[in-house]
């Protein structure tokens, strides 16, 4: 056995260049599979990264307008969308997969939000009930939270993230200060943060409209003030926290249906949507790891033309290499062993070439991620499997070569010269 | 006997148009005899030789070796009885270039199954045989063409063979080396090696004790007298 693969390594350093270009083919299939899978990986890894940061399992439902989200500053509410009530809000509390539900407003606003001469460029402002920092779970990083006396004394005072602190108030302490929204004069109360840092990374644009309701500054207000800055009637927005992640999507589609029957119109344009940030995740996933596939596929066809490759050279070797075969058939050899030699022969000529493989393969996924900001992932398991694979391809393509060797007649070997 | 030959025809190419190779060969060999067989090419000698080597098989006869009748040998088996009953010489050496010379000396061994240190200690021992037990770990260009010759006889005889198959063993060597060559010859059958072999020049078959003829794949002397 170690003398087979003492002779393979013989009969491939004696033919470096002849070898190099067999491998070539093995090379290039292998590296292509690797950068691919790397790449990949990577964005799976990250989507899960983006979601295990996520953590908070919460589900937004909101009204849609067809495929769009109801932009209630540019529309009027439909008469058979009616307020949401607080008995809809226990029905969604009371809904197993849901552990903490609220109700609140939300509108963009691209440079309404104000404090001296600095803005906050891109935020969202938000009308929230008490238990807001509780669904999302958010915590109060300095100052305090919104009390009752808040609520029912319609105080205009706000509660903002550390995006908006460093865009408002950089350097300076911002409780007691105070900042303009839409014009209306706010009290910033307090400082939230979330309980675990979300910091998606962000590389196409399908990644930016997932993620991008987490990002930009946020500016919390009690909802009971919302009315001074934009309408009476707006249309409430519900938030809800599954007991896990796995139950976002149950809860999601449990508290759509409630809500979507307190619509008084059937097939309405206008109706509440879940979004789910695992769903929406798992598209992502499916997408990229769906055209992905096909590409492993061409690769893979690549590794059939290298493996062909390999037995028409292990054919030439044979062919050279007769009166060798011949004198050791003379001397005792069995079949079995000349054939195992070209097998191991082959199957050594391919798992070199699949190390290579890997090696650039490696080399290819650190420039396509350099390049486009893709990011990767070196499996393992995927790099042994590769390599595994590739002496798998040397035996199978070898198996020709080594059975026509086995066969040779000893004299014919023996004269052949 | 060690070896009988009865009545052995050999003949190839196809049913329609055979070519017949040998004819009625009879030959009886007794252990430690030394024969030389003379004939010019194309008289049927080589095939005799690949006969008697157990590389192939006669078309009718009879072959016993050792009084045994292996007619009915597998591949498998017939490799079996290479490796330990026969040892070959070729008239070019047929050695493994990447290989030192005792690792060309104890391939048969490692066929034979035998453990690396004790091949290399019975090679030691057949390089010693031919005087070549300075050169083990020289590699084949760096030998003469003697010397090479001496390391393909040490390592027909390493396995202890009962039968030395020589074909033209001097022919691709100058007068001196194959002067040398047939002294180890005569040596080995002093110490009882029973030894076969091919040649075409008369000087070298003068050494062993009988002399055959073959001519157009008739074998005359093969009868012990």
């Amino acid at each position: 056995m170690l003398e087979n693969f003492r002779e393979a390594f013989d009969g491939i350093r004696s033919h470096k260049l002849r070898s190099a270009l067999t491998m070539l083919g093995i090379i290039i299939g292998i590296a292509s599979i690797i950068a691919i899978s790397s790449t990949i990986m990577g964005t799976n890894e990250q989507i899960k990264e983006n979601l295990v940061g996520a953590g908070s399992n919460v589900v937004t439902v909101r009204l849609y307008q067809g495929d769009y989200p109801f932009e209630s500053a540019w529309a009027q509410t439909p008469d058979y969308v009616p307020m949401l009530t607080d008995d809809t809000l226990m029905a969604v509390r009371d809904v197993p997969e849901v552990a903490n539900a609220t109700y609140y407003m939300q509108r963009d606003a691209y440079g309404q939000i104000y404090s001296g001469t600095k803005a906050l460029s891109a935020g969202t402002v938000i009308g929230v009930d008490s238990a807001y920092l509780s669904v999302y779970g958010y915590t109060v990083r300095a100052g305090r939270g919104f009390s009752d006396s808040d609520f029912t004394a319609f105080r205009k005072v706000a509660m903002i993230d550390e995006t908006t602190s460093a865009a408002l108030f950089s350097g300076t302490n911002p409780i007691g200060q105070t900042l303009e929204i839409n014009g209306e004069p706010y009290t910033v109360i307090g400082a939230f943060t979330r309980a675990s840092a979300f910091r998606p990374t962000v590389n196409t644009l399908e990644d930016y409209f997932t993620y991008n309701q987490s990002t930009g500054g946020k500016v919390l207000i009690p909802a009971a003030t919302w009315p001074v800055l934009y309408r009476y009637d707006e249309p409430r927005s519900l938030a809800l926290r599954a007991t896990s992640t796995d139950a976002m999507t149950a809860a999601g589609r449990r508290a759509e249906e409630l809500l979507n029957a307190t619509i008084t119109q059937e097939n309405p344009e206008v109706r509440y949507k879940s979004e789910n940030l695992l769903e929406q995740a798992k598209n992502l996933q499916e997408l990229s790891s769906a055209t992905n596939r096909q590409l492993i596929l061409v690769a893979g066809i690549s590794l059939i033309v290298g493996g062909i490759g390999v037995m028409n050279i292990m054919l030439v070797s044979v062919t050279e290499r007769t009166p060798e075969i011949g004198l050791k058939k003379a001397l005792g050899a069995r079949r079995r062993r000349i054939s195992a030699q070209f097998l191991i022969e082959a199957g050594v000529l391919t798992c070199l070439g699949g190390i290579l493989g890997v090696l650039v393969g490696i080399g290819l996924a650190y420039g396509i991620s350099k390049m486009s900001g893709v990011p990767i992932f070196i499996s393992w398991l995927i790099i042994a499997a590769t390599v595994v694979f590739s002496f798998v391809i040397g035996m199978v393509f070898g198996a020709i070569p080594a059975y026509r060797a086995a066969r040779l007649d000893p004299i014919d070997a023996l004269r052949h010269e | 006997m060690l070896i009988r030959l009865e009545h052995i025809e050999k003949t190839y190419g196809t049913p329609e148009h055979p070519v017949p190779v040998l004819h009625d060969v009879n030959l009886t060999m007794r252990e430690g005899d030394y024969f030389a067989i003379m004939g010019p090419s194309g008289s049927g000698k080589s095939t005799l030789m690949n006969l008697l080597g157990y590389l192939d098989t006669p078309t009718s006869g009879r072959y016993l070796f050792e009084d045994t009748d292996n007619a009915k040998a597998t591949d498998t088996q017939m490799a079996k009885i290479r490796n330990e009953k026969i040892g070959f010489v070729f008239q070019s050496f047929h050695l493994l270039q990447r290989r030192r010379a005792w690792e060309n000396v104890a391939l048969p061994l490692l066929y034979g199954n035998v453990s690396k240190k004790d091949r290399r200690a019975r090679a030691e021992e057949a390089l010693k045989a031919v005087g070549l037990e300075d050169r083990m770990d020289f590699y084949p260009n760096q030998l003469s063409g003697g010397q090479c010759q001496r390391v393909a006889i040490a390592r027909a005889i390493c396995t202890n063979p009962k039968l030395l198959l020589a074909d033209e063993p001097t022919g691709a060597l100058d007068s001196k080396s194959g002067q040398q060559i047939m002294d180890i010859f005569d040596e080995l059958h002093d110490r009882g090696m029973s030894i076969i072999m091919i040649t075409h020049e008369h000087a070298v078959a003068e050494r062993a004790k009988r002399m055959l003829h073959i001519y157009d794949g008739v074998l005359s002397g093969g009868q012990a007298e």
